[in-house]
């Protein structure tokens, strides 16, 4: 790829819509924390996950554009080139097909690669070797070929990227048996889910969110435990409620929590759960809520046709239909290339009104 | 330096771009003009520079490298003409299989080694024949020869160690045969039955085998290229004695992961052999439309790595490189590329009728030039092969062959817990619920089941 976006960790390159929802969400989440102690970014919380995983396990490495001398477009990967030395930290040169294809076979060959990509739109470029080679080679082997490899990087919109650096992939990887597809949201999730990533021996799309990385969220002492994972294909209930599910992943459990906050406001008790895991899904959590609620609400910034809310809807039909009085209501994004204008953005992906809107059209109250 | 001179003499950007490529001619154009301009001082360093070598003057480290400079204006290379110089073949047998006087042979085959890679090229080919045939009487659905390309296959396998990582195209079996694969391992995979490592998970042709370090044949062209310069580092990491070695035809080498895999491999010094089966066709297309600049071999020192051009249809050439590219990517911590030039005889695969765009004197001509035959010419010329020999070797394999497609075609296909498994390490819940639908569907309703897959 030519053109790059390449943003350096400074709040500087935010937009201020974005700056004022980073805020917006630390701030609900300071609220909603119980016993926490300390505050961590999702950016340190990624980095010092790395950083325990690759002390643990000497199979473990990073390779990808920027990760070592620029210490990390996002900074994610920053001071791991100083620590554990360059076989380690790989800088590369640009070829999404070309290192992910490395990636890929060196863990064929006993490696743990954490292989990343600068965005994951830039990684439709190596799509080939991370479905067709990763995702489906232990199948196609019959178990004798194991790619213990974990993809790793921003997904979904940022703040001004326009169209080719704001897909959200959620719903492509998510379609692909033989991938793990993780989509943390706070610094707990991003701790807990990466460090199980690294660990596991199938290969793991990891699903992170750059407007993100620079909230802070209090984390208890146990998450900074160097050996705190949390399971891979189970859901978190993060706010509890009587009158309606809203399920989302990644930033959209932020604004989802904020939207419950309004909500409370007009008397709807809305229960929020935050996937963390979009294969395997959860479809216990999200039918015993429904079972709770008889109301579900799905949130993405992606599109609508065939995204996450169509998979929930499928399974609210399976699961849950006669636990359901009303239909479900699906917030996402619109469907169009995101445009880069900041107006135009920001009506592209669901705001906090919006969730409030669909969740009281959805409990009839509209 | 040229470029602080001129800093000194305080001329414009553009003049110091211009002058930025100039040679010591140039630089004495440069000093008439500073002799003009207004400071002594500028004439005085100008002057220095005059008495200054050749070498430092002519020469620049840029940030790309240090490169000598030239005013002549000239460029390089073109599309190839008769003319054009081209990579010379390494050969040490002549087309009729005799020794080629003074030939380095740094590798010489003793008669045990020699007739074993000849047994092996005639039973891969008996056995390329017979499974051609067996596709075209329906007993599987896909199958690929490498006929003409046998010496190449064979020979490169002896020259690697049985624990090198193959990563193949499609068209290596011979590497599988050479280090034990059976002919009911073959067979087994072709019919896609329980008996086979894969399980009845892919097409056939798509051998792999983990005893025998063959990665299992993936579809996508090229892919296999950056995997085995991955595990080329990942063993440089291990610091194993064992390089990865990747086979290609020249029609993948056109693929985006050819380059990238091979400027990976020599940035990152990973000892891994790209060995290229240049066969003269890629499906249909020849290779002059695959490429218009000196085949493969030319690519590879282009990207800083040692490459060697070689008679795909020598066997004992193709062996003595293979094992001497070996001997270089340890020794150094590099990659190595080895084009090996030969010529498809079969065509493409069963799905494929080469008539339709080759002559038939062509496909003639070529197989007069049968690399199995050439190598016989040359055992037999040393007392080390006999007709006797030949015709009981052929019987024999003829027989066991068709034995193992026999024996292969009545095994029952991998039951039903065969199609979930394997998608993850541990199954998870959601297949687990899967499986026991699958088969309790299965178990009520057998008539829909196919009638040789066992229902567990």
């Amino acid at each position: 790829m030519l053109a790059r976006f390449v943003c350096p960790a400074t709040t500087g390159c935010l937009g201020l819509a974005a700056q004022a929802a980073a805020r917006q969400v630390g701030q609900w989440s300071r609220a909603y924390a119980a016993a926490a102690t300390t505050e961590l970014t999702v950016r340190d919380a990624l980095n010092s996950a790395l950083d325990e995983e690759m002390a643990r396990d000497e199979k473990v490495y990073i390779l990808g554009e920027e990760v070592g001398e620029y210490q990390g477009a996002y900074k994610i990967t920053r001071g791991l080139l100083q620590k554990h030395g360059a076989e380690r930290v790989r800088d590369t040169p640009i070829t999404e097909a070309g290192f992910t294809g490395i990636a890929v076979g060196s863990a064929f060959a006993g490696t743990k690669p954490v292989c990343e990509f600068m965005t994951f739109n830039f990684a439709m470029q190596a799509i080939d070797q991370i479905v067709n080679s990763a995702a489906k080679t232990l199948y196609m082997s019959a178990g004798q070929i194991s790619c213990p490899i974990v993809f790793r990087g921003p997904n979904g919109a940022a703040a001004g990227v326009g169209a080719q650096h704001s897909q959200c992939f959620a719903a492509w990887y998510s379609h692909v048996p033989g991938l793990k597809v993780l989509a943390p949201y706070d610094s707990e999730d991003a701790r807990g889910l990466l460090k199980a990533a690294i660990r596991d021996p199938d290969p793991v799309i990891f699903l992170e969110n750059e407007l993100l990385y620079g909230t802070a969220f209090p984390v208890s002492q146990e998450v900074l435990d160097k050996d705190f994972t949390l399971p891979i294909g189970k859901a978190k209930v993060m706010r509890q409620g009587k009158d309606v599910t809203i399920v989302a992943f990644s930033k959209m459990v932020g604004f989802s929590l904020e939207a419950a906050e309004q909500l409370a406001k007009e008397g709807i008790d809305a229960e929020v759960i935050n996937l963390r895991s979009i294969k395997p899904l959860d479809r216990a959590t999200i039918a015993a809520s429904v079972r709770k609620t008889h109301r579900l609400v799905s949130v993405e910034e992606g599109w609508p046709q065939s995204g996450i809310g169509a998979e929930i809807a499928a399974l609210a039909m399976e699961e849950c239909f006669d636990d359901l009085d009303a239909p479900m209501g699906r917030v996402a994004g619109a469907e169009v290339p995101t445009p880069y204008a900041a107006n135009l953005e920001a009506m592209c992906f669901p705001q906090v009104p919006d969730i409030v809107r669909q969740v009281k059209a959805t409990v009839g109250r509209a | 330096m040229l470029s602080r001179i001129v800093c000194n003499s305080s001329l414009g950007p553009s003049s110091l771009a211009q002058l930025a490529c100039s040679s010591l001619h140039l630089l004495r154009h440069v000093q008439r003009q500073l002799s003009t301009a207004s400071t002594a001082s500028a004439a005085a360093a100008a002057a220095p520079a005059e008495s200054t070598s050749q070498d430092a003057a002519d020469t620049l480290e840029f940030p790309g490298g240090r490169v000598p400079f030239t005013h002549n204006m000239e460029f390089l290379g073109g599309p190839l003409t008769p003319s054009s110089p081209r990579i010379p073949c390494y050969r040490t047998l002549d087309g009729t299989g005799k020794h080629i006087p003074d030939a380095v042979v740094p590798h010489d085959l003793q008669q045990q080694d020699a007739v074993a890679l000849y047994t092996a090229m005639a039973k891969l080919q008996v056995m390329d024949t017979i499974c051609y045939d067996a596709q075209r009487q329906g007993r599987f659905s896909f199958f690929m020869t490498c006929a003409g390309e046998e010496a190449t296959v064979v020979g490169s396998a002896a020259g690697l160690d049985p624990r090198d990582m193959v990563f193949s195209q499609y068209r290596e079996h011979g590497v599988l045969l050479w280090r034990g694969f059976s002919f009911d391992d073959f067979a087994n995979q072709l019919y896609g039955n329980s008996l086979e490592p894969g399980q009845g998970r892919q097409m056939p042709i798509h051998y792999g085998s983990k005893e025998l370090n063959y990665q299992t044949v993936s579809s996508p062209l090229a892919t296999q290229l950056p995997h085995a310069a991955g595990a080329a580092y990942a063993m440089k990491l291990d610091g194993a004695d064992t390089v990865a070695a990747a086979y290609f035809g020249e029609g993948a080498s056109s693929e985006g992961d050819f380059h990238a895999a091979l400027n990976f491999a020599a940035t990152l010094g990973a000892p891994c052999l790209f060995i290229c089966r240049n066969n003269g066709y890629a499906i249909s297309t020849p290779a002059n439309e695959q490429y218009a600049g000196d085949g493969i071999a030319c690519r590879g020192t282009a990207y800083g790595m040692p490459a060697i051009r070689v008679d795909g249809g020598d066997a004992r050439a193709v062996y003595c490189a293979t094992r001497a590219a070996r001997e270089i990517a340890l020794r150094d911590g590099c990659p190595v590329l080895i084009e090996a030039m030969s010529y498809r005889s079969g065509h493409h695969s069963t799905s494929d009728d080469s008539s339709r765009y080759r002559t038939r004197e062509e496909m003639v001509a070529w197989r007069a030039r049968d690399p199995v035959v050439r190598f016989r010419h040359w055992l037999v010329a040393n007392a080390w092969w006999d007709e006797e020999r030949e015709k009981q070797l052929r019987h024999a394999t003829r027989q066991q062959v068709i034995e193992a497609l026999e024996k292969a075609s009545k095994v029952a296909k991998p039951p039903v817990s065969a199609l979930f498994s394997d998608v993850y390490a541990d199954m998870p819940w959601h297949l687990q619920e899967q499986l026991q639908e699958t088969l309790q569907v299965a178990r009520r309703h057998p008539h829909l089941c196919p009638p040789d897959m066992p229902v567990q």
